[in-house]
């Protein structure tokens, strides 16, 4: 799995954070996301595809098989 | 139906179920005319797929004030965030993006998490005062409506002292129907000028809250906002964040005690308490009028075509029990996950105070299970009353006792 985000789109909501705090974080000085973990490792992907369905911005995108 | 116009708001009886019309609507007629309390006219939009698209698209504006747009009641002007503040706070674009980010850095999910402590004991001694009182108590004025004017207080550096008036100014500023006229304007008068005498405090004496990093940031010129942006975010972030988070917190206890086998599977298994709030918040069959758009341009939504000019009114609500999206989407399930529902809106406006609004229904929900575990409401669920007007959804009183 391949995970890009789309600082252009993101509206800061902090949804990805709190699902996948180990692969999203957020800049301190406005809230936009900040991709910590590109290729997360399988103990990841259920909450990374959690928070990609929910971001309201549909910043997170993702690629590549399983 | 196509033919037929339909009343909106949908009048419904029962507090917690949706009307039927809705599934009808989605079914058959996705994009509906229908007329408002005014006798305007607008489009009605209750699939999933379409609301969600029309929130995020820009083409679709928040400028109600336009001449050719519908009004949405006989004698509300969209109400004070639609039109003052909107004409102060940038709609969209560029301005809209940089107010966001400067006002979004005090709503991430990092700050939200060191507020939570402060969330909780506030969350403990309202409900220390409860208990003091007794049973049956209404959970929505002792808990509910109280939390988040103090957490918002906190946020905007407001003292303890001043928060009572803090609730009262919000309370008026938002129910249209309740006060009249002249006390409306006179609140927001009063709201306006707390407002200044507090920035002008904060200029003078800066503390670690959001208005003095506002000020901090500097004016236009330094990339930071007006002064009375400023003071306008501060009213703004009140308004928005009162009264909908106060009306959620009630109606997600009584959803959650209405079968109470769902308040024991969370005494059972408190690690539900995140993905249980957000099933709240998509199931809410209750969450208001929606969300209204004026059309810039002429386009087309699920084939329909609308022409330039027309006002289109989301319902979030209608689109959260989509079946195409949610399995047994009429089901209140306390597991559901992913659950992408759209309670905060979509897009580029999408609720900003999102990350604050979800941890202050968790806290709630974490303070009631150890507190109160053994809460139920007081009148049968039939009982259960909605509050009148157009804003925000809500029960007049949650009756509990425990
Ligand atoms: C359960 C509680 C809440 C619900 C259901 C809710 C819902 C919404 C919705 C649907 C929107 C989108 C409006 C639009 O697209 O026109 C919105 C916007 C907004 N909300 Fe909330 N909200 C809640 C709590 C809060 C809180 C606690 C705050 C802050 C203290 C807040 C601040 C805002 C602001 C500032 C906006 C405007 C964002 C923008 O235009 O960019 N909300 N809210
Ligand atoms: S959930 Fe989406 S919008 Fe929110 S911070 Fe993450 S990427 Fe940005």
């Amino acid at each position: 799995m391949k995970v890009t985000v789309d600082e252009e789109k993101c509206c800061g909501a902090g949804q990805c954070v709190l699902i996948a705090p180990e692969v999203f974080d957020q800049r301190d000085d406005d809230g936009i996301v900040i991709l910590l973990e590109a290729e997360p490792g399988e103990e990841q992907h259920a909450a990374v595809r959690e928070a990609a369905a929910v971001c309201p911005a549909a910043a997170i995108e993702l690629t590549g098989r399983d | 139906m196509s033919e037929q116009v339909l009343h909106y708001p949908i009048p419904n009886e029962a507090a917690l179920e949706p009307p039927a019309e809705w599934a009808e609507l989605r079914g058959g007629c996705p994009v509906a005319r229908v007329t408002l309390p005014s006798g305007d006219q607008a489009t009605l939009l209750t699939r999933y797929e379409d609301v969600k698209k029309v929130l995020a698209d820009p083409r679709f504006t928040r400028l109600l004030n336009a001449p050719d747009a519908a009004r949405l009641s006989a004698t509300d002007d969209g109400g004070l965030f639609n039109s003052e503040m909107a004409a102060i706070i940038p709609d969209g674009g560029e301005g809209h993006q940089h107010w966001r980010r400067l006002v979004g850095k005090w709503f991430t999910a990092k700050r939200m998490t060191a507020m939570r402590p402060r969330m909780a004991r506030i969350a403990d001694t309202l409900v220390d005062e409860l208990v003091e009182r007794g049973a049956p108590a209404d959970l929505k004025a002792g808990l509910g409506f109280p939390l988040p004017v103090y957490v918002i207080c906190d946020m905007l550096g407001v003292p303890a002292a001043d928060r009572d008036r803090f609730s009262y100014w919000s309370d008026t500023l938002l129910n249209l129907t309740r006060y009249g006229k002249e006390e409306i304007e006179a609140a927001q008068a009063e709201f306006f000028q707390y407002m200044s005498g507090h920035l002008a405090a904060k200029r003078a004496e800066p503390g670690d809250d959001l208005l003095s990093e506002l000020i901090a940031a500097g004016g236009p010129e330094d990339g930071g906002l007006e002064d009375l942006q400023i003071l306008v975010t501060g009213m703004a972030l009140l308004v928005a964040g009162h009264e909908t988070t106060a009306n959620m917190i009630g109606k997600m206890v009584a959803m959650l005690l209405s079968d109470r086998s769902r308040w024991e599977a969370l005494l059972a298994d408190p690690s539900l308490i995140r993905t249980t709030v957000e099933e709240s918040l998509r199931f809410d069959a209750d969450s208001g009028f929606g969300l209204p758009r004026y059309l810039r341009e002429e386009t087309e939504v699920s084939g329909t075509y609308l022409p330039k000019g027309t006002t289109v009114v989301c319902s979030m609500a209608a689109a959260n029990r989509d079946e195409s999206v949610f399995a047994d989407a009429d089901r209140m399930d306390l597991t559901r996950s992913p659950n992408p529902h759209l309670a905060f809106g979509s897009g580029a406006h999408s609720c900003l105070g999102q990350a604050l609004a979800r941890t202050e229904l968790q806290v709630v929900l974490e303070v009631l299970l150890r507190r109160l575990p053994t809460l139920e409401l007081a009148v049968p669920v039939e009982e259960l009353e909605r509050v009148e007007g157009l804003a925000v959804g809500g029960l007049r009183t949650v009756p509990v006792r425990w």
